[in-house]
């Protein structure tokens, strides 16, 4: 019979030498950039074409969103229906997705039938018409969503704590009433998707089994488009905080659970503290075996889950604590929240729970860049933060060093309470 | 192309090996023969609540995750009718933490009245986030019921009801556990950065020992032929009314599996799909609408569910559908069409497929169904179906003394029938 009661040795994940495989860097002939990561074992690709087209160019609330959804809804050629159909047969999956500073269009296919779908491609970045009823059923199923949303304690929650950190106005802070759809004009979107995507700026992400042809494919269809011509004027936002720090919303008398966010701004990628903060927000509630979990989940029960994160934007972001809890636990659960934050300044982090969370963060990060899609995903995240290769090393090396006293020092510098947003919505 | 090797314990424990040299890290996957179809009817919930138990601590290791985070790996877990999975990814230098707390956990749990108080109420709040406090949250409860008069099929994963989840006891815990959770109702797959040699070793070293225990003999009631439409209609405190409609499908083993499949996605796979086209995008009477099923062991539900826009009379938006099914039932389905549903499967298998560690939980899954072999052959199958047996299976699928429909419509006073 093995020893059961001791645990087999161990190589620290620390020890290990984190590599992140560099992508290949081509211009296409409108200096277009296009960054490329040849890996993996199955014959697909994905193919990001991200344009500077988020709501942080909109001068009217959802113009980006909308825009970005109904690009692929028609051509002067072919029906929504023909897109979609034409992209279903060819086993591929054709998504756009909206931001704040960036609105993407994604392909993913079987690497053999690329070369069927790219001009198809370049025919929604070119020619997309915008139909008038497109835009109808858009408005009709985005207001029912949000009224369905609505009911959510959670949804609430969360579009509430942004527009309080950033301001109802600001980009990260803006959130949709059934009358900003009802607002939507056409007219509007079409100047917008001309301006930002037909003759947009433009940076694309490639990954995955190339076809041998794949720079020759690249070049035909998007090397020539008026992309990264006209000066982009970026415009400024300012943080408007609201000066208001408690909230408690009665969205639904009946709810059993309250949805609890506590937030604070919090510098972007560029602080030096960025990557130090990373490691004491795992700690804290970035885990599954944090503190936050350990307390507020495992020994008192009050949730199903409880996580805190930093939150992603380019400008500057948030540090968010996020739950739901038991309607008459919400209370006891901020309380334990204040208390970790408390033990985090005040108290000692053993050497044995800095070396878990670090060999966490290590193990993970290995895990997480298998495969040509995450891989790229890591690039294209630092290239779009206007950051490097070396802040991804730096990354690491504070992980595999940062001491306890350190983040205790973050901790008081951070996790003050007065800085905080507290919100629960029942 | 899955490679793998496959060697058996003598206490019955099936091991399954992929090596794959290009990750740094090892997955290990443990799948045990037991789902929410397994539950006694007066304590449902149970096959769930014992996944959480499963993280509680076991006989020799007072606590899972941390050894586990120490090592550098994460891990979770999942329960479904019909099976429960469990599985973490760590540095392949540290492959036998894994295999040490898995076989520990294998061996025997700790059974803390703790962990079971605690858990509890966990799993209470996690009935209440997804299933009470969620517009439409109750629909697979009502549909469940509706549908199912015999089967264990008959509850959600999460159990029938708070009660039954909030009356467990420890002696049932335990029960549970002896009965389900040997080495001969269980499939081990280790895959990654690993050799077969090396996981041979380690499976005997940490697994060899744990007593085999009876094998689950698994007797269900099986659901009779359904040969009268059903129907209920409930209000309830919600914003738009939608309409779920199911209709009883073949087991994941019959032949016919396939063609249901893409059944599926020819009526409602996507921005292509007949009902998607025709209901929310040319007729306007649906906001969303989806045709899937869940692919169950045994006899499964075939589901169509729509949202409807908002003043539309419900019972023409469900004669709308049922005009789109005679269709599906009436006319041949195009070459084309069956072509590129085919084309999608093709492609969502190879997305699937990229991660060592869904590679690792499909073996399992095949080997549960009888062969992990399977998981190379399973496109053959989808692409070797017929238009004409995709229409042949709509007819006699799609019948309407088959189909239960749920009208759930809006009520301003939430008045609960």
């Amino acid at each position: 019979m093995p020893d059961r009661k001791s645990a087999p040795p161990i190589k620290d994940a620390v020890a290990y030498a984190i590599q992140l495989k560099s992508p290949e860097i081509h211009q296409l002939a409108n200096k277009v950039d296009l960054y490329k990561v040849q890996a993996g074992t199955e014959e697909v690709v994905q193919i990001e074409w991200v344009f500077k087209a988020g709501n942080w160019y909109e001068q009217q609330n959802n113009i980006a969103a909308a825009t970005n959804f109904l690009i692929k809804n028609g051509t002067s050629s072919k029906s929504a229906y023909d897109i979609n159909e034409y992209v279903d047969f060819y086993g591929a999956y054709l998504n756009r997705s909206c931001y704040n500073e960036t609105a993407v269009v994604t392909l993913h296919c079987l690497t053999r039938q690329l070369e069927q779908l790219l001009p198809l491609v370049q025919e929604i970045f070119m020619d997309a018409v915008l139909p008038e009823e497109e835009l109808h059923i858009f408005r009709q199923n985005m207001k029912q969503k949000l009224a369905v949303n609505l009911k959510k304690c959670d949804f609430v929650a969360g579009r509430k704590i942004d527009a309080l950190l950033f301001g109802e106005k600001h980009p990260y802070g803006v959130y949709s009433e059934t009358a900003d759809y009802d607002a939507l004009e056409i007219a509007a979107l079409r100047n917008f998707y001309a301006q930002y995507y037909q003759q947009g700026h433009c940076t694309i992400f490639a990954a995955g089994i190339f076809p041998s042809n794949f720079a020759t494919l690249m070049e035909q269809n998007f090397g020539s488009l008026p992309f990264n011509k006209q000066t982009l004027v970026e415009p400024v936002h300012p943080f408007i905080p609201s000066a208001q720090k408690q909230w408690q919303i009665l969205n639904d008398p009946e709810g059993v659970q309250g949805a609890i966010r506590i937030a604070r701004l919090f510098p972007n990628r560029h602080h030096p503290d960025f990557p130090k903060v990373q490691v004491l927000n795992t700690l804290f509630g970035g885990f599954f075996g944090s503190r936050l979990m350990n307390n507020i989940r495992e020994d008192k029960g009050y949730t199903y889950g409880i996580y805190s994160y930093l939150q992603n934007h380019i400008q500057g972001g948030a540090w968010i604590i996020s739950t739901e809890a038991g309607r008459e636990v919400c209370e006891a659960t901020v309380k334990e929240v204040y208390y970790e934050m408390q033990q985090l300044r005040d108290g000692d982090i053993d050497a044995e729970e800095l070396l878990l969370v670090k060999n966490y963060l290590i193990g993970t990060l290995l895990g997480d860049l298998d495969g040509p899609f995450h891989i790229i995903a890591r690039w294209k995240n630092l290239i779009l933060n206007g950051l490097d290769i070396n802040f991804f090393n730096h990354s690491v090396d504070t992980i595999k060093h940062i001491h306890a006293d350190e983040l205790r020092e973050l901790a008081n510098r951070y996790l003050q309470p007065d800085d905080f947003f507290e919100l629960t919505v029942v | 192309m899955v490679r793998f090797e496959r060697f058996q314990l003598a206490n019955g424990l099936k091991v399954l090996v992929h090596p794959d040299t290009s990750t740094p890290m090892a997955v290990v996957n443990v799948l045990y023969d037991v789902g929410a179809r397994d539950e006694d009817p007066g304590q449902t919930g149970f096959a769930h609540l014992f996944e959480h138990l499963m993280f509680g601590g076991s006989v020799n290791i007072p606590d899972y995750d941390e050894p586990l985070q120490v090592a550098g790996g994460e891990n979770n877990a999942y329960t479904t009718n019909d099976l429960t999975n469990y599985y973490c990814q760590l540095p392949a230098d540290n492959l036998e933490t894994a295999m040490w707390l898995e076989s520990d956990r294998m061996l025997s749990l700790a059974f803390s009245k703790k962990s079971l108080d605690v858990q509890r109420k966990v799993v209470c709040e996690e009935f209440r986030e997804h299933y009470i406090n969620k517009p439409y949250g109750d629909v697979w409860h009502i549909m469940r019921e509706l549908a199912y008069t015999t089967h264990p099929y008959r509850w959600m994963t999460i159990g029938q009801e708070l009660a039954h989840i909030e009356d467990a006891q420890l002696d049932d815990v335990k029960r549970f556990f002896f009965k389900h959770y040997t080495p001969s109702n269980a499939i081990l797959v280790v895959a990654g950065n690993v050799t077969t040699e090396q996981v041979r070793l380690l499976a005997e070293k940490w697994f060899g020992d744990i007593p085999a225990g009876e094998r689950y003999q698994r007797n269900l009631p099986q659901e009779p032929v359904q040969t009268e439409a059903r129907r209920r209609t409930v209000h309830r405190n919600v914003p738009m009314d939608a309409i779920y409609k199911t209709w009883h499908m073949c087991s994941r083993m019959d032949d016919r599996y396939y063609a249901a499949d893409l059944l599926s996605d020819i009526l409602g796979g996507g921005a292509s799909s007949r009902l998607y086209q025709s209901l929310v995008k040319e007729q306007q009477l649906f906001t969303s609408i989806n045709c899937y099923h869940f692919g169950s062991l045994d006899a499964g539900l075939f589901t169509i569910e729509g949202q409807l826009v908002k003043g539309v009379d419900i019972q023409k938006a469900e004669d709308a559908i049922e005009a789109e099914l005679d269709k599906v039932r009436n006319q041949p389905i195009a070459e084309r069409e069956l072509q590129k549903v085919q084309n999608k499967t093709e492609s969502v298998m190879a997305f699937e497929d990229m991660s060592v560690m869904n590679r690792a939980g499909s073996l399992a899954f095949y080997e549960l169904l009888g062969d992990g072999e399977l998981m190379n052959t399973e496109f053959d199958k989808y692409r070797a179906v017929t238009a004409g047996q995709v229409h042949q299976l709509a007819q006699e699928l799609l019948k309407p003394t088959n189909s239960n429909t749920l009208w759930y419509l809006s009520s301003t006073d939430a008045t609960q029938p």
